[in-house]
């Protein structure tokens, strides 16, 4: 096995974090299984992280599976594709995973699943970097992981800015969630395959692929795989199971010993960073010419009968996806879109998945119970496990007083909102909300000092 | 569209949606576990008055903590455990033979005024166990400076007639004393206990300084549990050993007994249960450093220049109140911050 660890007292990581139950025994055996799309399929229009898409279909219009149904509203923005064949029955506002009504391409499934003809595969080894960013542009691609930035930007570096690193992100260190272990387990020869797209983009020979340990069986799968190159090498580097090994910067800290200075992109350091997922649909643009029609949803929690992997088509209902696991045996309290680190708790589970939902968790009342909130112990906990070394207590404090400068001083636009300090907090403090008003309020100070 | 088992009213918070186990009690409670051994020594070396005493404290605490909420109309706080954790460290902090009716003195103080006073668990500047062993040692300095000989069996109900030693720290310093009479020193001297009767406990003092070995295996306790760090019970040992052994001697310097002036007096408790407490000590990982040799300096200078034989409360006691101040200059470099050139998020 060609492992990898960079820091000669351990596994590769990072200064910091935290060390919750990973709570992924109930679903990381579970084969993924396809799951059939919902009667109607709901498309918001704002998919991915930037601007919302433009519908190109109108309602009445038959459309077949894989077809465009909306355009990238912008620059950063992402095509829409639908994942059925069907007719649109509607262009409406409908309730989103955010807790707001959204402009959605509804579109009633006819069932038959009639492809679109321009679904053919493609060459990428003829192709020029140009014509491969294109061809992922066009299918819609953007990161899985959860933060859904359009994968077509990432493939293209801004002029002078050399890319040395590609790193695959297999940490998959939110607890729960396992649809990256199980992608790995069984296609790594997609993964392979996009990581190498990928390589021949940035005209490079290495790629890297950084795993936790906690999955000895996906890190062991990968370097077989990775064995089997010859033209480049795949280097798999085996990272120490700490959240939130996962996150961009600290992956890259892990992998490469970079740090990514603040208020600068992963590409400032000559890094690309992309998710187990989002590899293996590259791959799948090329090998089977499909644009980004599904993903790969863990379904778990104490309510959930069967947890399981599905690979789920985007639009699908949740519910549906919630009655395929045998429904919640007790009542839901609580459902989070996600993981239970960064995750979204929805009001309603009459949602679609869309191209960030990663994972459907059904918490009962009792896993979610609320307990008080306690005065600050400074024990420093928050500030011993921020992977960003900054001191959620101290900036909490700042927010409260609204001390602008001080916020700026500690570095409170350096926070990732991982939530390690509110998970590790002893007196149920809950320091990132403070943060997160804190940052928006320095936001618009900001836009107020620009008048 | 209803779906089954689905509540009306789904929870909606903010992300994380998980929740780590420890928690203020849980972390009280280890403490008040780790501090077992501790008493468990006092009893065997100073009888069973060690045990009522610390009752006495822990009742008395806990029932201010209690009474306080009460009379403010604030919810009970006596369920963290932090009260209960004072009362036990002020217990072992006194000599047996103090009278019941002082000490209860000093869970007073403790409780209502340097706890409750600026605002309960979390607000208060000093530790209020140490702050009360203060306010005993001025208020009643020959009570709280009466050491029964080690295994002598102070009664119950009367500690009248308990028979009185010195502590090995008040024998060391007559020792090193340049104006004694040279027969004081050799005497003194020759009455200096062993270092397994430092270890283990066989010498006069505080109900909870005497047995350096049970201190440790709390320690041992702590540590491992994660409740505590090194970084100030560490530094604050080490800045002693160090500087009695430079400055200790009485033969010059380079000549003193560090290994003695560790195992004696309440260093050792001091460092791993006092120093370490959350509330009064900095959050950062350089201030703990600074906090734990700052300790150590002052508790050399008073022991070796001072007026009192000892000084790790005191000592704590000022660090205390620095470690805002400290804070303020030792906030960590954060993750991405560029040394030179304009960084920052803009």
């Amino acid at each position: 096995m060609r492992l990898k660890g960079k820091n000669i007292f351990g596994l590769a990581t990072f200064k910091g974090g935290i060390h919750p139950d990973d709570m992924k025994a109930a679903t990381c055996k579970k084969p993924i299984v396809d799951l059939p799309a919902s009667r109607e399929m709901v498309y918001p229009l704002q998919q991915s992280l930037g601007v919302p898409a433009v519908p190109c279909v109108q309602v009445g219009d038959r459309v077949l599976m894989g077809q465009k149904i909306a355009e990238a509203g912008g620059f950063v923005s992402a095509h829409i594709h639908s994942a059925v064949s069907g007719i649109v029955t509607a262009i409406e506002p409908r309730m989103t995973v955010s807790g707001i009504k959204m402009n959605s391409i509804i579109i009633e499934n006819d069932g038959l699943d009639e492809l679109c003809d321009i679904i053919k595969p493609k060459d990428w080894r003829d192709m020029s970097p140009k014509e491969i960013v294109e061809v992922v542009r066009e299918a819609g691609v953007v990161g899985l992981g959860g933060a859904t930035f359009p994968t077509h930007i990432k493939l293209s570096p801004p002029e002078g800015k050399k890319v040395e690193y590609v790193i695959i992100n297999g940490a998959e260190c939110e607890p729960y969630l396992t649809s990256d272990h199980r992608a790995m387990l069984e296609t790594p020869e997609e993964i392979i395959e996009g990581l190498k797209i990928m390589l021949k983009v940035f005209g490079l020979k290495t790629g890297y692929i950084g795993i936790e340990v906690n999955k000895p069986d996906a890190i062991e799968k990968m370097a077989e795989y990775a064995e089997k190159e010859k033209d480049v090498e795949i280097r798999v580097v085996a990272l120490k199971t700490k959240y939130p090994q996962g996150s961009e910067k600290h992956l890259i800290k892990a992998v490469t010993g970079r740090e990514v200075p603040s208020g600068k992109l992963p590409v400032d350091v000559g890094t690309v960073v992309d998710n187990i997922d989002t590899c293996a649909a590259i791959a799948r643009v090329f090998m089977y010419g499909t644009p980004l029609l599904k993903r790969i949803v863990t379904v778990s929690g104490d309510c959930v009968q069967n947890p399981s992997n599905f690979r789920v088509r985007i639009g699908t209902n949740v519910q549906d996806v919630i009655e395929k696991c045998g429904g919640f045996i007790k009542p839901a309290a609580k459902v989070i879109i996600g993981g239970p680190m960064m995750g979204v708790a929805i009001s309603d589970v009459d949602i679609p998945i869309i191209k960030g939902s990663a994972g459907i968790l059904g918490f009962s009342a009792d896993a979610v119970a609320k307990k008080k909130v306690q005065n600050c112990l400074r024990c420093g906990r928050c500030a011993e496990g921020c992977p960003m070394n900054l001191l959620p207590n101290a900036l909490k404090d700042a927010v409260l007083l609204e001390d602008m400068e001080k916020l700026n001083k500690l570095g409170v636009m350096d926070c990732i909102q991982c939530g390690s300090c509110t998970y590790v907090c002893p007196a149920e403090q809950t320091p990132l909300q403070y943060i997160r008003t804190g940052k928006a309020k320095l936001i618009k100070a900001r836009q107020e000092a620009k008048k | 569209m209803a779906m089954e088992n689905v509540n009306d009213m789904l929870i909606v918070t903010e992300a994380p949606h998980a929740r780590g186990k420890s928690t203020t009690s849980s972390i009280m409670l280890d403490v008040i576990v780790a501090l077992i051994p501790t008493l468990i020594a006092g009893i065997i070396v100073f009888g069973f008055r060690s045990l009522a005493l610390t009752a006495v404290c822990m009742v008395s605490a806990v029932a201010f903590e209690w009474a306080w909420c009460k009379i403010l109309k604030k919810p009970s706080s006596i369920g963290d455990f932090s009260a209960a954790l004072t009362g036990l460290l002020l217990a072992l902090n006194l000599p047996v033979t103090m009278p019941y009716w002082m000490a209860i003195c000093g869970s007073l103080f403790a409780i209502i005024v340097v706890k409750q006073f600026f605002g309960g668990i979390g607000h208060n500047f000093m530790n209020p166990a140490l702050a009360a062993r203060a306010f005993l040692l001025t208020s009643w300095a020959q009570a709280m400076t009466t050491w029964a000989v080690p295994f002598s069996k102070t009664s119950i109900f009367s500690s009248a007639d308990a028979v009185t030693s010195a502590t090995p720290l008040v024998q060391l310093a007559q020792s090193v004393d340049a104006t004694s009479s040279a027969t004081a020193v050799a005497e003194s001297t020759a009455n200096l206990p062993s270092y397994l009767d430092l270890f283990l406990g066989n010498i006069g003092g505080c109900i909870g300084e005497v047995s350096a070995l049970a201190i440790l295996i709390g320690a041992a306790y702590l540590l491992a549990r994660r409740v505590i760090s090194i970084r100030i019970p560490g530094t604050y040992i080490l800045t002693v050993a160090v500087l009695t052994f430079v400055f200790g001697g009485k033969d010059g310097f380079f000549t003193g007994d560090a290994l003695y002036h560790v195992l004696s007096g309440g260093l050792l408790i001091g460092a791993f249960f006092m120093a370490t407490d959350y509330v009064t000590t900095p959050y950062t990982k350089k201030g703990q450093i600074i906090f734990g040799v700052g300790c150590g300096v002052l508790t050399s200078v008073i022991r070796l220049y001072g007026g009192y034989p000892e000084g790790v409360s005191y000592s704590i006691l000022l660090m205390n109140v620095l470690s805002p101040l400290i804070e303020r200059y030792t906030v960590p470099k954060k993750f991405g911050a560029v040394k030179t050139g304009k960084g920052g998020a803009n």
